[in-house]
């Protein structure tokens, strides 16, 4: 029941209106975090832990120290690139669950040109990029042509993909009659071999255990690329349009088919990109449970942001940061890591059920014209 | 019906209602009251203010200034569930139902009748609907799926909604506007019934004949104020416009004889299916020349919806031939069909002609976006796009405060004027245009109706869709009228008279052939 409800802003000055139109998006984001982080500490505190050491452990092992800061820094880098895949879907009405698959559809095209190909850096590096980038697509793509051309439901067969894809590379990392990825030299047989030095990213040593690699300019350069090609050019125009109206989408001569594969397509690369930064610049190879649920953790950033690119940007770092500082915390406070895991799920339903926090702080209804379309992709159709 | 009722008890009163919203005051201190059995008209341009002000009675919207008194009580800050409560209920000019529901699902949604307290009791439900059908003469099938049903039924629900929750008095906002003149005169019907029962009513259209008919007392709103209380015993037509726009309104459009030039729409032997697989339109013949208008005379729902569809390209055809301006566009993809010169004001203005999210630029563009001077490449110009709507807004008169606000906060009106400019103003060789004029006022009717005449007279082929005959007569130099997914008859403007087109509209054509 979608009521045409007003959004009731403050009336009161018209500077404080505005400065409050502008960054009220922001409340409710924020305020899911801050909430979440009271229950964590509550929740600390009642079985008998020590918040506030927990806290500053958290904070310190997160943004403390040039070393935690970089460490941040590296973790956050596939977060943010692979929610603004999943974010690109959402602004075009697809709810896409495959990241995961897609990144390891990414990582393995990867592998096979950082281990294949003899190359000079300058051109191994773009490369294995566009490698990745392109494994990703194409499986993103065929979840995008099965919706196109049958309208099967894009959440069901990403969530099919991801099976097919983590097997699929299992079995290539794992068989050893013939070795396919597999590297013969590692006993426990449970990662590829390692790409050639041409294809590892560059990066600035922090301590001695920290790269800090040429993935996040990749991250902060696809932040503004992406939020540049939803507002400024018409391919955005037609996938936003495809996303939240598909009737007048038709009607504007956008063929929403194309436009639903393109925007899997788009939302598929950036997963291939994030796991291409991850071998190339992080490992330098690819484990079995290499990702362990980073495109899903993927969701949750892009639902935190809103699915606002420069949001996405934060959303990422504070992710990243939760689960860097999770290990110093453990140290100073002797709690289980599973702690900001609850912390981050519980931040994701105050984002997901934003009128808990509505209720809780007294913040009005948005206005019909700001919603975004998350919600969407599971409107059967 | 023309009792003045001064004796009866007031249920309902407003006074001094103030509501802003940024840049425009939508209510200025407006006062009126509702009497027990009456039926308030209330008249005025679009954007005048009349959904603002009936949902702020009906809770769903806050006064800035004023107070609201129900049965002689002053009512506090409240909900649409408050005003339900107090007997309040509303139908939306735009219908809120969950098509995939049935009716009944629809009617208790929120209400939900159950058995020991969690199991949902349809069977009771689809009972007391079945009673309250009866009662006021409120035709439907509760175990009906309203995706199936049309909108005449699926406005019942929603007057059935509201009476399921025992409301004493409802608010009917533009309820005749989707509705042919066979399904407004049974709502009018429907509206007697139930002041004899003692219900009272406020009634909001754009069709003054109507309002002369049903209403008992008339308040027009201009620019948010009250300018005008008057009764259909001391009204005309031609008053109730003057005090509206506030100036002598012609109710009829002149025009000269057409100057028809070559064929530009030609069509042959068309078949369409609907949604249902059913061939909606059934070898339909069609020609439009340049510089003329054909008018196609119908009933609602005998397949003039997916005829227009598969012209502009949004339906596949079954068979047949479409020819636009000599190319042949079966089956083409609306892109191309637009290309052609080829404009669609659309029938469902929130299904396909607007995206209410959008700002009122992008919507300006919506179909023109990857166009220069719009674009550049894939780029697009903001300022060039801004521009463009800025002067979309201006030469059709869109009451808005910016070009830069959302469509949705548009009166209903407005977005359909916002359509009409967007489509007019684009290079054209024939313009499809299906009810055009739905829920515009009387004032903006005339100006669009003179934009149309003038696209013909600039050599132009009109194709006009509309349930309402008044319109097709007014603008038509030759009409088809269409019916059971058959062009029945295609005459001369004047040849036929009212009443012998309404009996062709009604299907009496078809037995002699
Ligand atoms: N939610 C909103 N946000 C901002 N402005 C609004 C909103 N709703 C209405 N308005 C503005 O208030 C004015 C009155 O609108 P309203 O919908 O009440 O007009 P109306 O008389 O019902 O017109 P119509 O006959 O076209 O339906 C308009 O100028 C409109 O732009
Ligand atoms: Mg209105």
């Amino acid at each position: 029941m979608a009521q045409a409800v007003e959004g009731r802003t403050p009336s009161g000055p018209a500077g404080f209106r505005a400065i409050y139109e502008r960054y009220s998006p922001l409340l409710v984001p924020v305020l899911a975090v801050f909430t979440a982080l009271v229950l964590g500490a509550l929740m600390i505190g009642l079985t008998g832990g020590d918040w506030l050491a927990a806290y500053i452990g958290l904070w310190q092992g997160s943004f403390g120290s040039p070393r935690a800061i970089a460490d941040t820094v590296v973790r956050s880098t596939p977060f943010i690139i692979c929610g603004l895949g999943v974010a690109l879907g959402f602004k075009a009405g697809l709810f896409n669950i495959g990241a995961e698959g897609q990144l390891y559809a990414g990582a393995v095209c990867v592998v096979v040109v950082g281990t294949v190909l003899q190359l000079p850096p300058v051109l191994h590096i773009p490369l294995g990029i566009i490698a990745g980038a392109l494994g990703g697509a194409a499986w993103a793509a065929i979840a995008g042509i099965l919706k196109a051309r049958t309208g099967a439901h894009e959440v069901i067969n990403t969530i099919m993909l991801n099976y097919i894809a983590i097997r699929l590379t299992d079995w290539l990392i794992k068989s050893k009659t013939p070795y396919i990825l597999g590297d013969p030299a590692d006993a426990s047989g449970a990662r590829t071999r390692f790409i050639a030095d041409s294809a590892r990213m560059p990066g600035i040593p922090v301590g001695d255990t920290t790269m800090l690699h040429l993935g996040i300019l990749i991250a902060v350069a696809l932040v503004f690329l992406a939020d540049w090609f939803l507002k400024r050019t018409t391919v955005g125009f037609e996938l936003r349009t495809a996303g939240v109206n598909a009737n007048a989408a038709r009607y504007a001569g956008i063929s929403v088919p194309r436009t639903i594969v393109l925007a899997m397509a788009l939302s598929g690369m950036m997963a291939g990109i994030a796991g291409a930064g991850e071998v190339m610049g992080v490992r330098y190879a690819l484990n079995a449970d290499f990702f362990s649920g980073l495109g899903f953790d993927a969701i949750a950033v892009a639902l935190l942001a809103r699915t606002n690119p420069i949001g996405i940007l934060f959303a990422g770092l504070l992710w990243g940061g939760l689960l860097t500082g999770a290990r110093l915390m453990q140290v100073r406070a002797g709690l289980s890591i599973d702690v900001i895991k609850i912390v981050q799920a519980l931040i994701i339903m105050f984002v997901a059920a934003d009128q808990i926090v509505r209720f809780i702080y007294r913040i009005p209804q948005r206005r019909a014209g700001e919603e975004t379309m998350i919600s969407k992709g599971w409107g059967g159709g | 019906m023309t009792q003045n009722g001064q004796d009866r008890p007031v249920v309902l009163e407003a006074r001094g209602i103030t509501k802003r919203f940024p840049g425009v005051i939508a209510n200025d201190k407006v006062s009126l009251t509702l009497r027990k059995g009456e039926v308030l008209a209330l008249l005025g341009e679009n954007g005048a203010g009349k959904s603002t002000l009936m949902n702020i009675l009906y809770g769903l919207y806050h006064q800035d200034e004023g107070e609201i008194l129900v049965n002689g009580e002053p009512i506090r800050a409240s909900s649409p569930h408050d005003s339900i409560q107090r007997g309040i209920g509303m139908v939306h000019q735009h219908f809120q139902l969950v098509p995939v529901m049935t009716v009944a699902e629809n009617v208790i949604l929120g209400n939900e009748v159950t058995r020991g307290g969690a199991i949902l009791d349809l069977r009771r439900a689809a009972e007391q609907i079945r009673t309250i059908s009866r009662q006021y003469g409120l035709e439907v099938d509760p175990e009906a799926l309203v995706a199936d049903l049309d909108v005449g039924a699926q406005q019942r629900v929603e007057i059935i909604k509201a009476l399921y929750r025992n409301a004493d008095i409802l608010i009917l906002d533009e309820p005749t506007a989707v509705l042919t003149p066979q399904e407004a005169d049974d709502l009018v019907r429907v509206m007697r019934t139930l002041t004899s029962q003692g219900k009272s009513l406020i009634f909001i259209t754009h069709k003054l004949r109507e309002v002369l008919e049903v209403a008992d007392r008339i308040v027009v709103l201009r620019s948010g104020r009250v300018v005008g209380e008057t009764t259909p015993a001391q009204a005309s037509e031609a008053s109730l416009a003057a005090m509206m726009v506030g100036r002598s309104v012609l109710l009829q459009v002149e025009k000269d004889a057409a100057h028809p030039g070559a064929p530009v729409l030609e069509v042959r032997g068309l078949c369409v299916r609907d949604d249902r697989r059913l061939m909606a339109v059934n070898g339909v013949d069609l020609e439009v020349r340049a510089g003329e208008i054909l008018g196609i005379a119908g009933v609602q729902g005998n397949g003039q919806t997916e005829l227009v569809q598969a012209l502009t390209g949004l339906r596949v055809p079954e068979a047949g031939v479409v020819r636009i301006a000599g190319q042949d566009t079966t089956g083409a993809t609306p892109r191309r069909i637009s290309e052609l010169g080829v404009a669609h004001i659309p029938e469902d203005r929130q299904r396909d002609g607007v995206v209410t999210s959008y700002q009122i630029t992008d919507n300006a563009v919506l179909e023109l976006y990857y166009l220069e001077p719009f674009a550049r490449g894939i780029v697009r110009d903001d300022a060039a796009i801004t521009r463009h709507a800025e002067q979309l807004v201006k030469q059709f008169d869109v009451r808005t405060p910016s070009v830069h606000v959302p469509a949705s906060s548009l009166s209903g009106g407005n977005q359909q004027k916002l359509i009409v400019a967007r489509e007019f103003t684009r290079d054209l060789k024939l313009l499809i245009a299906a009810q055009p004029t739905r829920g515009i006022d009387v004032g903006s009717i005339e100006f669009i109706h003179n934009q149309i005449i003038r696209k013909r007279d600039e050599g132009v082929a009109v194709l006009v869709v509309s349930a309402e005959l008044d319109e097709i007569l007014a603008l038509s130099d030759r009409i088809a009228v269409m019916y059971h997914g058959r062009i029945v008859a295609t005459v001369q403007n004047g040849e036929l008279t009212r009443e012998q087109l309404g009996l062709l509209m009604a299907g009496a054509g078809t037995a002699q052939q």
